[in-house]
């Protein structure tokens, strides 16, 4: 890649990051939210990050593995276990990311 | 309280999600730096764009040779979900001077929004002091993400196989963490559960495709299922308040 392309790309994606970010927040003293859409946004992150993790956790290697020996599905299961029981945000990150890990290198030796 | 607490407050709520950003950020380093890329290319990335997940289907789009315009409307499509959360966040910037809205969208992350869209709800973040909380959040956002890609690139010189090792599970394990807290009524499992299979079932769509179409399954599945239609009783309140 030359020096040239990756200013092209970085540019690009700054540009419609930016702008996906920023198009609402420009107009916000004039953009007026309808009811029904308020009431969808409140799903938003739920099914967006549920829908960006799921392949992750399922399909580690592009091919579908729903066993406890995947260590990326056990380790999700447990942080959303601790997560459902404690909600405490760092207990759930800290004790996933130490049963994936466990799962991926204790359980291999 | 003082510009320094508010924004204080913000960082602090978002401590549990920075600590799970850090792998994220090394990973992103080392692999850029593995596919032989500039360490140049790498920081800057971070640094103007700003977007964790955009980033990394970039190198993979990078690592294949696409073209320059199937990277851009990739990273459109895989940041299209900000949208919806700026949607949520109108009616609490509206009345912010547009320098500070031009900060506030730079750094519209999932992690900020996460971190200070419940604040809002619970009266801790207001219209007064709602910018400085986000600020503080963003800063420390920003700040992490920087500095551990810059620490991602040396160190990926320097171990080599760093990016097999699983560090996306922190980002995997983050999520679940900002998922959990909503899960309190019927309607929010049925967004996740459709969310979730829709995803597998579209994940062949090219260009990330998959994940916007399972996400609005997602946010279309909870609206229906959603039995509290507040909107209407709330109207009728204040409507009874301007009669008395």
């Amino acid at each position: 890649m030359t020096l040239w392309q990756g200013a092209l790309i970085i540019s690009g994606m700054f540009a419609v990051t930016f702008g996906v970010r920023f198009a609402l927040f420009a107009r916000a003293d004039k953009v007026v939210m309808p009811a029904f859409i308020e009431k969808a946004l409140k799903f938003v992150p739920v099914a967006v990050l549920t829908a960006i993790i799921t392949p992750m956790v399922l399909m580690p290697n592009q091919h579908i593995d729903f066993s406890l020996s995947n260590p990326w599905l056990l380790g999700a299961l447990v942080a959303f276990g601790v997560g459902i029981w404690r909600q405490q945000q760092l207990l759930t990150i800290l004790v996933g990311v130490l049963v994936f890990f466990i799962a991926k290198y204790g359980l291999s030796l | 309280m003082s510009t320094m607490q508010d924004m204080r407050r913000g960082a602090v709520a978002s401590i549990p999600m920075i600590i799970g950003g850090i792998p994220f950020g090394l990973l992103f380093g080392s692999l850029a730096s593995s596919y032989g890329l500039s360490p140049w290319f790498a920081v800057a990335m971070s640094a103007f764009v700003f977007a964790g997940s955009a980033q990394f289907v970039a190198l993979g789009l990078i690592g294949l040779h696409a073209p320059i315009w199937v990277i851009v409307s990739t990273t459109f499509i895989v940041n299209l979900r900000h949208l919806l959360y700026a949607a949520d966040l109108v009616k609490f910037v509206k009345h912010l001077p547009m320098s500070m809205r031009v900060i506030m969208g730079f750094g519209l992350i999932d992690e900020t929004y996460a971190a200070v869209r419940p604040m809002y709800e619970v009266g801790s973040a207001d219209k007064k002091n709602g910018h400085k909380v986000y600020l503080g959040s963003f800063l420390s956002f920003y700040v992490m993400w920087n500095v551990t890609t810059i620490l991602g690139v040396l160190s990926g010189e320097l171990i080599p196989g760093m990016s097999e090792w699983g560090l996306e599970f922190a980002m995997v394990a983050t999520f679940i963490g900002i998922i959990t807290p909503y899960l309190k009524h019927k309607a929010f499992w049925l967004c996740l559960l459709s969310a979730g299979a829709s995803s597998i079932i579209l994940a062949g769509l090219p260009n990330n495709l998959g994940l916007l179409a399972s996400a609005v399954i997602g946010v279309a599945m909870g609206f229906i299922s959603d039995p509290s239609y507040k909107v209407t009783s709330k109207l009728d309140d204040s409507i009874q308040e301007v009669n008395k």
